[in-house]
């Protein structure tokens, strides 16, 4: 069986042992250890300033942890397609039509060229966008650019999709056919993590809750469990809206 | 004031009249500015970018520096290269004195830490916006700098526009390693420094008019250029 | 993308390249004041015409135009500063010095001449009353021929200028065109070719107060750069220049430009004194 043959490893479980993230003497990220495990949809919940969006990065390799460590089953070697993407609150995208933004991001991804335009269009169709293909992807409307950037992170196929906050700055409208794009990702076999203050949206689409508060993991539990029965007294107060940081 | 009347009649007569030595001066000084522009860009822009999107020790350093070089005195540089390029000097044997080409290296030398040093800005400046998104999909620097550039392509407008303003500006560099002989190296500014230097001030003057006209109408036509592409792609 | 840049390179490499073109050429060191009597842009289409070889003329002040050729940036050197030459000679840059031309140097002055010096024949005279009066004088200070002339004749009349010079000396290190501006904008006097006085333009309030003085004449020298030290020199070409201009056709060319009918430059060749 020659290695093209052989199914890659699975990047999924990614554990994080005692992870420190620290800004001078402050620890935004205060001694955090678990594992993320393939299949549920995970969905991350806490005051601001809990540190939800860097846990984000550290998990996705955007920042280093100052102690601790974050391994994934899998390495993924520099100058190799990356197995994970990440949507931002709010999207990047280029001075380019939206079929040429995902495109790029295909070619940075070393699909074939052949392949490129075909799956750009396919993303694009998913998320309901194909008929403002060739628009500049910048002029478009603040939902229909997430949308893009959710279409951009499914053309990649990834085993991991990050969201931080993608719907903090939509309309119901909005977020609700963004709602619809992740839940169809995920049932396309994409691990989902999520980060919201969206209380509503955590409950819709959360199977699992992590909840943090002031840099530490708090409590985690299956989303039904973690609503009707908040075990620690932080949480409690969050969900009841006392919570503010 | 009877100077400046005269000179914008001379400067008339001089477009209208379609003089072909003049057509050569002008066409010689686009030639040498418009090429030297393109070397500055070819290694400036990627300079600046990567300069811009790297963290590495000295880099403050290197920024400074960059923005230092920016005020570079032509004479300074006409007579650096001049010493490089002379029969004496290292690079004598290639015979590029008193050519147009050692006044685009001349030109390329003064511009390129400008063209480096503003879009180093201008690519810092917008790299807190493109940096997570750029990473999170694997892009690494070389491909981080090329989209960059490409992306910020609008703003970078105006720095090729400053850096070609200031080529076609200066008389300093090209004067020395140019030599300004006639029918070879005589561009416009050389030109109307030779006319000053023998008292014609009108026709100094007139050809400082038809330089200023030139630019003007080539940052018009940038400036239409880019107005039209930045509306087809925000 | 980076396709149409890399061909937008490769056709400005091609048009600055271009042009090297294969043309035979010889280049020039002369001076700025005789590249703006005009005498050039006469002299040389009827060269080119007669030999197909084009002469490219640097102009820059004597001292300037020697140190390019002792870098052997040039193939003959064409000034009128006959000790600078001789002392060329002597380092070993040239071949060989040939007195071609001479024109004279007037005394420019304003109008309505403070110092009295007007209609004089002789120079040391005017230059002492100019001294003794303190009158405004613009010197060019750069080494050039005309500078170096200037000198001598401040030291022909007994004046050691180093000593005596005070505000009323402006020693601007410029060129000829631009010197005469500024004397013309201070109404200062000033020792000028006349070459160059009659081609300029902007005299305001001067005109010549003092000629015809022997001392005043200013010869013109050639010399090809010695291409034992400078391999580089174009010796054939360079030399087929230079006894083109000593040549009686060459001499008739210079005796024939004239401005406003009046002749600027006297061919003497022949003249084994110059």
């Amino acid at each position: 069986m020659t290695s093209a043959m052989r199914a890659p490893r699975s990047l999924l479980p990614l554990r994080l042992d005692d992870v420190v993230f620290a800004i001078g003497v402050r620890r935004v990220i205060d001694r955090v250890s678990l594992t993320l495990e393939a299949g549920r949809r995970t969905v991350i919940v806490g005051p601001n300033g809990a540190g939800k969006s860097v846990l984000l990065r550290l998990c996705h390799g955007l920042l280093q942890p100052t102690s601790g460590t974050i391994a994934w089953n899998a390495l993924e070697l520099p100058g190799e397609p990356r197995r994970q993407a990440m949507v931002f609150q709010l999207p990047v995208l280029l001075r380019r039509s939206a079929l040429a933004n995902i495109v790029y991001a295909l070619a940075v991804a070393r699909v074939r060229t052949e392949h490129r335009e075909a799956r750009a269009r396919e993303a694009l169709r998913k998320v309901g966008l194909d008929p403002l293909a060739t628009h500049p992807a910048r002029v478009l409307s603040g939902g229909e650019q997430q949308r893009v950037a959710l279409a951009r992170a499914w053309a990649l196929n990834p085993e991991v999709l990050f969201l931080d906050e993608p719907t903090a700055n939509l309309d119901p409208g909005a977020t609700h056919e963004i709602e619809r794009v992740i839940g169809a990702m995920h049932a396309a076999g994409t691990k989902i993590v999520l980060v919201t203050h969206n209380l509503g949206q955590a409950r819709r689409l959360g199977d699992e809750i992590l909840f943090m508060h002031q840099g530490r993991l708090l409590e985690r539990a299956s989303a039904d469990r973690f609503f009707k029965q908040p075990a620690s007294p932080e949480a409690a107060q969050f969900l009841e809206g006392e919570l503010p940081w | 004031m009877s100077d400046l009347s005269q000179a914008a009649a001379e400067a008339l007569r001089l477009i209208v009249g379609g003089d072909p030595k003049l057509l050569d001066i002008v066409l010689l000084s686009l030639r040498v500015s418009l090429t030297a522009v393109v070397f500055a860009c070819v290694v400036g822009l990627p300079l600046g970018a990567t300069v811009a999107v790297s963290r590495f020790p000295g880099r403050r350093t290197v920024v400074v520096v960059l923005n230092a070089f920016m005020g570079l005195p032509p004479v300074v540089v006409g007579l650096l290269v001049y010493l490089l390029l002379s029969r004496a000097g290292p690079l004598g044997a290639m015979g590029l004195l008193f050519t147009p080409t050692a006044m685009v290296i001349a030109q390329a030398i003064l511009i390129t830490p400008i063209i480096a040093a503003l879009s180093r800005q201008v690519v810092e400046d917008a790299w807190a916006e493109y940096r997570d998104q750029l990473r999170s999909l694997g892009e690494r620097r070389f491909g981080a700098v090329m989209t960059m550039l490409w992306d910020l392509r609008f703003s970078l407008v105006i720095i090729v526009l400053a850096g070609f303003g200031r080529a076609a500006a200066e008389v300093g560099a090209v004067m020395i390693v140019g030599g300004n002989i006639d029918g070879v190296t005589r561009v416009m500014t050389t030109a109307i420094a030779l006319e000053t230097s023998k008292g014609d001030l009108p026709l100094a003057l007139g050809l400082g008019i038809v330089l200023l006209t030139i630019v003007l109408a080539l940052n018009a036509a940038a400036d239409i250029v880019k107005d039209t592409a930045q509306r087809r792609y925000g | 993308m980076v396709v149409t840049r890399r061909l937008f390179l490769a056709a400005s490499l091609c048009v600055v390249l271009g042009a090297h073109a294969q043309e035979r050429f010889i280049t020039v060191a002369s001076t700025t004041s005789t590249e703006q009597s005009g005498l050039f842009g006469y002299l040389l289409p009827i060269y080119e015409q007669q030999t197909s070889v084009k002469v490219r003329v640097v102009a820059l002040g004597t001292g300037q135009a020697l140190d390019v050729a002792r870098r052997g940036d040039a193939d003959v050197v064409f000034v009128h500063a006959r000790t600078a030459e001789e002392k060329f000679l002597a380092e070993g840059h040239g071949v060989k010095r040939y007195p071609v031309m001479y024109n004279d140097f007037v005394l420019i002055g304003p109008k309505n001449d403070p110092a009295k010096v007007g209609g004089g024949k002789d120079i040391v005279v005017a230059l002492k009353k100019l001294e003794a009066a303190k009158a405004p004088f613009v010197s060019r200070g750069d080494r050039s021929g005309t500078h170096m002339a200037e000198l001598d004749l401040w030291k022909a009349s007994g004046i050691d200028i180093d000593k005596t010079r005070g505000a009323w000396y402006r020693d601007t290190g410029q060129g000829m065109g631009p010197a005469l501006n500024t004397a013309a904008s201070m109404g200062a006097y000033i020792l000028s070719d006349r070459g160059t006085w009659l081609a300029f333009k902007n005299r305001g309030d001067l005109t010549i107060l003092v000629e015809g003085d022997k001392r005043l004449f200013n010869q013109y020298g050639v010399m090809l750069v010695n291409p034992v030290t400078h391999p580089s020199v174009k010796k054939a070409l360079g030399q087929q220049f230079i006894d083109w201009i000593i040549s009686p056709a060459g001499q008739r060319a210079i005796a024939g430009y004239k401005i406003n009918g009046e002749q600027l430059f006297y061919p003497n060749a022949g003249d084994s004194n110059a």
